[in-house]
């Protein structure tokens, strides 16, 4: 089996990647690239009016879901190639190899569009450049470390998935001298997503009675860790699952069925963490009235859900079972930092309310859709995915 | 094979609930503050000034509020019930606002015709920033758009440097930053206690104007011994009340004046321990909850949790740097073992 660092296949050999092919304008890509371009035109008037004329945020709620979705959510996304470059090259499980690739283009996207929705969001973008310079950095900020950080990490996301770029076009010269020093980014590329997504939790802890009880912990930066290597491997089964539908190729079941069990732990890992934590700090009678108790519930629910679906292990081999339950997962996840960045928030002063304005929702969608679109090119143009031929698919 | 991975993951799983049970336990759990992840809160600055507020001594007469706006160069705030046409527009806040660096707030309750009275009584609040001892804001500002003097403590905002994140805003825990949400090139705006009128040893604005010393300037530590003395007055009694600056050194001396303690004052002084204290203070007859003032916090800021756990895992980066080391030696083994075709 080659790999994403491997090089050298005997020219006999079938490539291990290979592009999906068929049509590339198709009636999703055309949706898709119709929201781009909708979301494009509201990014006019926000330039030029300003960030109110297109949301609803305030000084009540200063964050709304260009952080709280397209970053903190959008990122966690993007730990698909984390954990499988955790679990490939670190505890060097190589059976999972067919899936690093097209987790890290997963993860490229997700940090490069986290990228541009903290240009949308930040009120004073043009000094965004401070953010890198030395004479600037005020080191205790949690938020510096995390911009650092995501923004190396986008670096070596797009190093590491170079391989492929180089293998499409012949580069093969490039692709040996880059494979010699891979480990070294690859290293980093598990050393950064733990720094960064532990401290998006840290982000937090600053906030003190604004943030519910029931979130409100020094465990925050655990419970966002834990958080991201869950949604990490919920994002790489669902993503399986559905491409092995959508493309119509075989599903790689075996792998499926372990990861889905590491899934499956880390969930367990991640419900109970949290109770053990609200007893901790006395806090357990807070799940009923707290503020944003009801979404407490709705956030455990459904990662008891998904843990329950697939807890018996003959149910990790049915694509049904894991699609429904990594969607729980996924949703759980979701719930879970969304709830930490803004359904726990209790703003100082009130009253203060916040949902997001349609303006606001549609650069969202349309940030997402770009995803899409560009998902859609590399996997039909590039070498990306594992080639169906090949015995291990 | 699969059986025993599976095992093994079982027991790793229980392995790290356990582990990460009892580090819940050290990490949350232990009796604050001394908390295995929490800095040392940051002393008073030595040169600290600040405002006492005494809600007692204010009229409600706004003149502050005037007075920091011409001090501020802030414009008016329109509010919504004033014709957009109406050329004698005037200025109404409610609250403080990318406009509005110092606001009165009164507190009503029923029929509210006794001054500083809980029931049926009414009272006031001045609202701006606190010039914390351990701000948040400066702590979470990832530019260094927002610092503390190092002497006299005041807590400054720069524009230039500001990326417009808004952290900042969220952090505060009074509320106080604000962002300008309609402007392409909105700015964050806060009191920064005059310093430019100090600089000329020039009174704040609200200080500087304020009829009935309600809010007086001064260092820190005096204007603490003051609001302690105030408190410890008893309804019935006369008492003496500066105006200005309580030394009479900035802005020059002015004239006291004598005044009956009607109500008797709350004991709590608001300011001198919450988050860590701060170097504006408030003396009030009504609860400073009924003021909208979070009292129900802890008397460290909230930078010792979060800059703790920051310093524990990056100190001086050597954890950063070890755990990449190992990944690296990892990285390079798996990488080369996985070259062989299987
Ligand atoms: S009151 Fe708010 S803005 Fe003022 S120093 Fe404290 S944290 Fe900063
Ligand atoms: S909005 Fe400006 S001042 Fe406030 S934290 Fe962000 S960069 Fe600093």
């Amino acid at each position: 089996m080659t790999s994403l660092v491997s090089h050298d296949a005997a020219p006999s050999a079938q490539p291990a990647h290979a592009p999906v092919g068929g049509r590339l304008v198709t009636v999703p890509f055309l949706i898709a690239l119709a929201f781009v371009a909708i979301a494009g035109f509201i990014l006019v008037q926000r330039f030029a009016h300003g960030i109110g004329a297109v949301s609803n945020l305030s000084d009540g709620y200063p964050w709304g879901i260009w952080v709280a979705i397209d970053v903190v959510i959008g990122s966690a996304f993007g730990c698909a190639g984390y954990v499988m470059a955790l679990l490939v090259y670190i505890l060097n499980r190589g059976e999972y190899h067919a899936m690093v690739r097209p987790a890290v283009m997963a993860s490229l996207f997700g940090y490069g569009l986290a990228g541009a929705a903290v240009l949308v969001d930040l009120g004073r973008y043009w000094n965004f450049y401070h953010m890198m310079m030395p004479s600037y950095a005020q080191p205790n900020s949690v938020m510096l470390e995390v911009g650092l950080c995501v923004a190396t990490y986008t670096i070596v996301l797009i190093i590491e998935f170079a391989p492929a770029f180089l293998e499409r076009f012949g580069m093969d010269n490039a692709r040996h001298k880059l494979s010699k020093v891979l480990f070294f980014f690859i290293a980093l590329g598990v050393l950064l997503p733990t720094m960064h997504q532990s401290s998006l939790g840290t982000m937090m802890v600053i906030l003190g009675h604004k943030l519910s009880p029931l979130w409100q912990t020094q465990m925050l930066p655990v419970f966002f860790l834990t958080s991201a290597v869950l949604m990490g491997f919920a994002i790489v089964v669902w993503e399986s699952v559905l491409s092995a539908l959508g493309f119509r190729r075989i599903m790689e079941t075996a792998e499926l069925a372990r990861l889905s069990g590491l899934m499956v732990y880390t969930g367990l890992a991640f419900v109970v963490l949290r109770f053990v934590d609200l007893a901790v700090r006395g806090q357990l009678g807070a799940v009923f009235g707290a503020h944003g108790a009801v979404m407490f519930w709705v956030e455990t629910l459904l990662m008891i859900g998904g843990i329950v679906m697939i807890l018996p292990v003959a149910s990790r081999r049915r694509g049904k079972a894991l699609f429904v339950s990594s969607s729980l997962f996924l949703a759980g996840g979701i719930i879970y930092r969304l709830n930490v960045y803004i359904v726990g928030l209790i703003p100082a002063v009130g009253p203060w309310s916040y949902f997001p304005s349609l303006s606001e929702i549609l650069i969202t969608v349309g940030i997402f859709s770009l995803e899409v679109v560009l998902y859609l090119v590399f996997v039909k143009k590039l070498p990306v995915m594992h080639a169906v031929s090949t015995k291990h698919g | 094979m699969s059986v025993s991975r599976r095992n093994f993951l079982k027991r790793a799983v229980k392995g790290s609930a356990a582990a990460a049970a009892a580090a819940c336990t050290t990490v949350a759990g232990s009796p604050q503050p001394a908390n295995a992840l929490q800095r040392e809160p940051k002393p008073l600055a030595p040169e600290a000034v600040g405002l006492l507020y005494d809600s007692t001594l204010c009229i409600g007469c706004k003149a502050c509020m005037s007075a920091c706006k011409e001090a501020n160069h802030m414009p008016q705030e329109v509010g919504p019930d004033q014709p957009w046409n109406d050329t004698r527009q005037w200025d109404t806040p409610v609250e403080l606002s990318a406009k509005t660096l110092n606001v009165i707030k009164v507190f009503t309750d029923g029929n509210a015709t006794q001054k500083d009275h809980e029931k049926d009584g009414f009272a006031f609040l001045k609202r701006q920033c606190l010039h914390c001892a351990d701000p948040s804001c400066v702590s979470v500002c990832p530019v260094s758009a927002m610092t503390k003097d190092k002497t006299s403590g005041i807590v400054s905002h720069n524009p230039d440097a500001c990326i417009g994140c808004r952290y900042c805003v969220l952090s505060c825990p009074f509320g106080v930053p604000k962002y300008d949400y309609n402007d392409a090139f909105g700015q964050i705006h806060k009191c920064q206690l005059c310093k430019h009128r100090l600089a000329e040893n020039q009174l704040p604005g609200c200080a500087d104007v304020c009829p009935t010393g309600a809010t007086l300037f001064g260092r820190t530590p005096d204007l603490l011994a003051e609001a302690k003395r105030r408190t410890a007055l008893k309804p019935g009694e006369y008492a003496h009340y500066p105006r200005g600056d309580i030394n009479g050194t900035v802005g020059g001396a002015r004239d006291g004046h004598e005044k009956r303690v009607e109500v008797a004052y709350q004991s709590h002084i608001y300011g001198e321990r919450e988050l860590g204290g701060t170097q504006c203070l408030s003396v009030s007859a009504v609860p400073f909850d009924k003021l909208n003032l979070p009292t129900n916090v802890p008397d460290y800021g909230y930078p010792t949790l979060s800059e703790g756990i920051q310093h524990t895992l990056y100190a001086g980066m050597v954890g950063p740097a070890a755990v990449l080391g190992g990944l690296v030696y990892l990285a390079h083994r798996n990488t080369k073992d996985q070259h062989d075709p299987d």
